[in-house]
């Protein structure tokens, strides 16, 4: 196996395709929204549950959840985000998405020490690109609590 | 016989390695490589010959109106259509299809009319026919596909019952490009005719490995695209009967397509030149006409043959694989293999086989409404042309294979 390609597949990656974290519907869910690539079929749905904060403090994301199919860059991805969002305010997640864009879309290490940093590989792939970023798309649609479903066609990522 | 193995060097684009391997180009389905006899018609035409079309009374436009109406003459001859105004040039398939939709579709669906379709179309197939029913009130109605894993085909038992008074157009594809299916395009259409509805049949995925004669199958429409028959992009044809042609209003304007022009109305030509607004795609259409004689030259039972023989043993050779799901007939096919795996997507899979110098197709190949009644997102397609080669199965299965095992699968 090539380099790329061991870099691309990562065992992180490997593991969360496998096993993935916070999969299926939450229950307790208050925002949920789609994410879809039309030009390869992936599909990721995701769940969250936006706690009120205190007075003058922002909500924070209570817990999350992802559910869809899709190649295994994809749902690993959408898995090990679920695993970094909960407890974050929308503007940290943002700032956490533009952190593993950069990653995904330059091969840079992660700001801080983190399974994101597995991602990097993605970048000599780039037709791979918008597979790493579907479920975060949905999540960042979820927290503006935008209905319109996430689609990767109209990002260029 | 031909010489399979000789014929690898008549395509350049072959000899190449793609990460260190040999290229393993299977994905015919989605366009065929050229040989170098079409490449070089393209290159001859633009060097010696090109010129606008029809008009033309110098030397170089006649030249190129000859070799252009020489060409539609060389695709007539190549699906026996009776008469070279019967082949209209199109971008390709699609464009075909839209063509009869908006033409004879616009004049002649009323509300209450009913297209039928079925179960298994390319959306090139598909949405065009959503588009003019959605303008004329007309009503879709799908033959449906049987079995899981579409391993029977069209329920044909059902046609009885669909082929009602009411369908005005039975459009159909010759060959699936998602299981391989071979549909039976002559049955189908003696069968419309029975009620009266016109026939249309996508030929994309027939046109380049099967014998096709318009007049034996019965249709009345036939569509096709050069770059899936050895030809260049961005040519392609639809045949229509000329009866029917005739009676069919133009569905672009331009030039070209006029007898004659005033400020607030126009005449037609008739066809093929009423369906062919503005300058056609002169080189294209002549190299296509090349590789019409190129196919020939090898003998489309000849293909056929192969083709469908790579198909069942690469079928053979991926059924004992742990956990697969191979969609389409298990005994005769065209000459593609689709499948999935519950735990290994197709696009982990097209990636690494490219990785062996192997080009493979991963994703819901436009079938999208297939896939969700099969409940897949996606497959895994090989798809074999004249080239390909049984030690090149070899290969993609040993890689396959190897795939699995990285991800656990077996």
């Amino acid at each position: 196996m090539s380099a790329d390609l061991s870099d691309l597949y990562q065992q992180v990656i490997l593991d969360h395709n496998r096993r993935p974290r916070n999969r299926g519907k939450l229950p307790t869910a208050n925002r949920v929204a789609h994410g879809d690539n039309p030009s390869c079929g992936d599909q990721c749905s995701v769940y969250l549950r936006l706690d009120a904060g205190v007075p003058g403090q922002p909500d924070r994301i209570g817990d999350l959840s992802f559910d869809g199919s899709g190649c295994a860059i994809s749902q690993a991805s959408a898995s090990l985000m679920t695993t970094q969002l909960k407890g974050k305010t929308a503007a940290e997640a943002e700032a956490l998405y533009q952190n593993f864009h950069a990653i995904v879309t330059t091969g840079k290490e992660p700001e801080e020490i983190s399974d994101l940093g597995a991602f990097a590989g993605v970048h000599a792939f780039p037709a791979r690109i918008k597979c790493a970023t579907l479920g975060w798309h949905a999540a960042l649609n979820a927290l503006k609590n935008d209905a319109t479903p996430a689609t990767t066609e109209s990002h260029t990522d | 016989m031909p010489d399979w193995k000789k014929i690898r060097s008549d395509f350049p684009v072959l000899d190449q390695q793609v990460h260190g391997k040999p290229l393993i180009y299977l994905d015919n389905a989605a366009t065929t490589q050229k040989p170098r006899v079409v490449l070089e018609a393209l290159a001859r035409f633009y060097a010696r010959d090109n010129s606008n079309v029809h008009r033309g009374l110098h030397t170089l436009s006649m030249r190129a109106t000859d070799a252009y109406e020489g060409a539609r003459a060389r695709v007539g001859k190549f699906i026996n259509a009776a008469d070279p105004a019967e082949i209209i040039f199109t971008r390709g398939t699609t464009e075909a299809i839209n063509l009869v939709a908006a033409s004879w579709g616009g004049a002649n669906l009323q509300p209450g009319d009913v297209i039928l379709l079925t179960e298994m179309e390319h959306h090139s197939n598909l949405v065009p026919w959503q588009l003019i029913a959605q303008r004329t009130g007309a009503k879709l109605r799908y033959v449906p596909i049987l079995g899981a894993d579409v391993e029977g085909g069209l329920d044909l038992a059902q046609l009885d019952a669909l082929l009602t008074p009411e369908v005005k157009i039975f459009a159909f594809t010759h060959v699936s490009n998602t299981t391989g299916t071979i549909n039976p395009a002559a049955h189908l259409c003696s069968r419309a005719k029975k009620v009266g509805a016109i026939t249309v049949i996508d030929g994309a995925q027939s046109i380049g490995h099967l014998p096709v004669d318009v007049r034996t199958i019965g249709c009345d429409f036939y569509a096709f695209s050069g770059h899936k028959m050895a030809g260049p992009t961005g040519i392609g044809a639809l045949y229509g009967r000329r009866a029917l042609l005739d009676a069919m209003p133009p569905w672009q304007g331009g030039g070209g397509m006029i007898s004659l022009v005033d400020y607030f109305e126009s005449r037609w030509k008739p066809s093929p030149e009423r369906f062919e607004a503005g300058t056609p795609n002169v080189a294209d259409a002549v190299a296509l006409g090349v590789a019409c004689d190129y196919l020939d030259a090898l003998g489309r039972d000849q293909i056929a043959a192969h083709d469908g023989a790579l198909a069942r043993l690469a079928y053979e050779k991926l059924s004992v694989l742990p956990g697969i799901r191979l969609l389409g007939p298990r005994g005769e096919r065209s000459g593609l293999v689709s499948f999935a795996f519950k735990d290994v997507h197709a696009h982990d899979i097209v990636t690494f086989a490219d990785e062996d110098g192997i080009a493979l197709r991963g994703g819901h190949h436009c079938n999208q409404p297939l896939m969700k009644k099969l409940g897949l997102t996606s497959t895994t397609r090989a798809s074999f042309y004249v080239y390909n080669t049984a030690e090149e199965i070899d290969v993609f299965a040993a890689s396959l294979r190897r795939i699995l095992k990285f991800f656990g699968g077996a």
